[in-house]
């Protein structure tokens, strides 16, 4: 279980970005993640997996205060994180990041499993470099593989649809029931995607950096397709027109 | 044969209780052995220190190797091997020097290398410099390596330095005909109060003939390493040279590439990146549970390879 306490996160020196956040993660629960662009979901992923630090607030992993250990020591405690941008490595091989990633050395055949999850032929992609020559959807296939290849109790992923073409949609949403019924943590995904909202067991509403709304999806979902965003309030109340 | 030079040629080149295929090994400045084939001829130099090296037209899938080891201090070795490559030739040279100093002499070797590649053919040169050794001794190389691509002839070379040497100083400067294709690919890793030097310069003279440049370094520690490159094209050809250098530590690199278009049709390209280790990456490889310094460590071992 992850339980986050009056998690606050600023811009170094600036604006409050989070706001005093509380939720819970329960364990074999999938939750998803939503809200508008800009509303603090990665910022709250990167507190989670330590790539940031909290202004004030605790985490608390199944009971044991995590608030102050580093990106590592999280890690080695069962946390992985997908990123909304994956990195690119001049030099390192798909199969590389995805030793690093099991901790040990795989076989074909493992690579075989895992990259098929993802919809990737492992003769085709275990040799290639992780660089720039990868298409925008085969990195972010490579980096969910490389978060299954990890086996944490706790999995983050940030947009993982973005950039999957439409006729592998079906196979991503099947990766994410699949670590759904194997689960012994929690399963986190933000999206933005009403798919992966139809699979998830909690429903969690984020927006100017503070939570809208939580709950199970049955009592969220409706209220979230019904919702019409008019964009800013500057713009709808009409600013000066012309070219003078 | 010494057992260091054993040892060196272990490392720098393919040898396993010797080699298939034509070889000279030089130790100390002096041929220790070598071996002709039916289609490579090796013949020392009458007038100067080093080989000529002959390679029959139509020479297919044969290898050379030319090792040279420097196993003590107060050695300087100069040595001038010429590779004569005959039409449609296809083979893999393979050089390499490795400079042993456990004294407080200076060692170093120079190899000046000539490449002749005549029509169609096709050559893999593979070179790699390693210093090993306990003395204070400096250990220095200084390469010089040049190029002659007939018509279609097509030259790869891969380059490496992989720390031990004080101080290395490399030109590379090719000549390329109409159809022709030169790919170098260096690596170099220096540490310490290491100095390495690479100058590349490369007229391309025909049409279609096009060059690759890409050079990948660390910098560690206090080292020191300057990169130049200068392309010019004379012709309807393609140019692009890359060189991205790594400096985790203090290191310091200079790069300083230069693209000369003398025809309209020349297309030349450069990028260069220089910097400390991507911050994003070591993000990433912690979240899988490495720490900063196996992550920093991968990173460098997959940039050099
Ligand atoms: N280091 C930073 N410096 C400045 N602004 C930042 C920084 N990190 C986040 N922000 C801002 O904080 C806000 C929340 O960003 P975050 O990436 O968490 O949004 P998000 O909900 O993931 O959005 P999206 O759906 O577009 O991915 C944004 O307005 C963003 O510009
Ligand atoms: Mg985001």
């Amino acid at each position: 279980m992850l339980q986050l306490s009056n998690i606050s996160w600023s811009i170094p020196g600036g604006e409050h970005i989070l706001k005093d956040i509380n939720l819970t993660f329960q364990d074999g629960k999938l939750t998803v993640i939503t809200g508008p662009n800009g509303g603090g979901k990665t910022t709250l992923a990167k507190l989670i997996a330590g790539l940031e630090q909290p202004a004030s607030g605790s985490i608390l992993l199944d009971g044991k205060d995590i608030t102050h250990m580093d990106i590592t020591q999280r890690a080695k405690n069962g946390i992985s994180y997908a990123f909304q941008q994956p990195v690119r490595f001049k030099g390192l091989t798909v199969r590389d990041l995805l030793e690093l990633a099991a901790g040990f050395n795989l076989q074909e055949a493992d690579l075989c499993t895992l990259l098929s999850k993802v919809g990737l032929c492992a003769r085709d992609y275990m040799d290639r470099e992780i660089n720039s020559s990868l298409s925008g959807g085969e990195i972010k296939r490579i980096e969910i593989a490389s978060v299954l290849a990890r086996r944490t109790p706790l999995m983050i992923f940030d947009e993982p649809e973005a950039g999957i073409d439409l006729w592998s949609f079906s196979g991503l949403i099947d990766v994410f029931l699949d670590a759904r019924r194997n689960l012994k943590g929690s399963l986190i995904i933000i999206s933005h995607q009403e798919r992966i909202l139809s699979i998830a067991d909690e429903i969690i509403v984020i927006s100017g950096g503070v939570v809208t709304a939580s709950g199970p999806k049955s009592a969220i979902l409706p209220g979230l397709l019904s919702e019409n965003d008019g964009g800013c309030d500057w713009c709808s109340k009409g600013p000066k027109k012309g070219g003078n | 044969m010494k057992t260091i030079t054993e040892k060196l040629l272990e490392t720098i080149s393919d040898w396993k209780d010797g080699f298939s295929g034509a070889y000279s090994i030089r130790e100390d400045g002096k041929c220790a052995e070598f071996r002709s084939t039916d289609t490579i001829r090796i013949e020392p130099k009458q007038d100067l220190p080093g080989l000529d090296i002959h390679v029959a037209p139509g020479t297919k899938g044969e290898t050379v190797s030319i090792p040279a080891c420097v196993t003590q201090g107060d050695i300087d070795d100069l040595v001038y091997n010429d590779f004569y490559i005959g039409e449609g030739a296809d083979i893999i040279i393979s050089a390499g020097c490795g400079v042993h100093n456990d004294s407080g002499e200076p060692a170093r070797h120079n190899g000046i290398h000539r490449f002749f590649l005549a029509k169609n053919s096709h050559v893999l040169y593979r070179e790699k410099h390693i210093g090993t050794g306990g003395g204070d001794g400096k250990r220095s190389i200084d390469p010089v390596t040049s190029i002659f691509l007939e018509e279609g002839a097509v030259m790869e070379m891969d380059t490496s330095q992989i720390g031990g040497l004080d101080d290395s100083n490399r030109k590379t400067n090719a000549e390329l005909a109409a159809g022709s294709r030169l790919t170098i690919r260096e690596r170099l890793l220096t540490e310490g109060n290491q100095q390495a030097h690479t100058d590349f310069e490369v007229s391309i003279n025909g049409d279609g003939a096009g060059v690759d440049l890409i050079s990948r370094s660390v910098a560690r520690g206090d080292s020191h390493q300057s990169y130049r490159s200068h392309i010019i094209g004379n012709a309807k050809c393609t140019g692009h040279s890359e060189c991205d250098a790594i400096i985790p530590e203090n290191g310091t690199v200079s790069a300083a590439p230069e693209l000369d278009a003398r025809n309209q049709d020349a297309s030349l390209i450069h990028e260069a990146a220089i910097g400390k280790i991507a911050g994003e990456q070591l993000l990433k490889l912690k979240t899988l549970g490495l720490t900063e310094t196996e992550a920093e460590a991968k990173i460098v071992e997959g940039f050099l390879r």
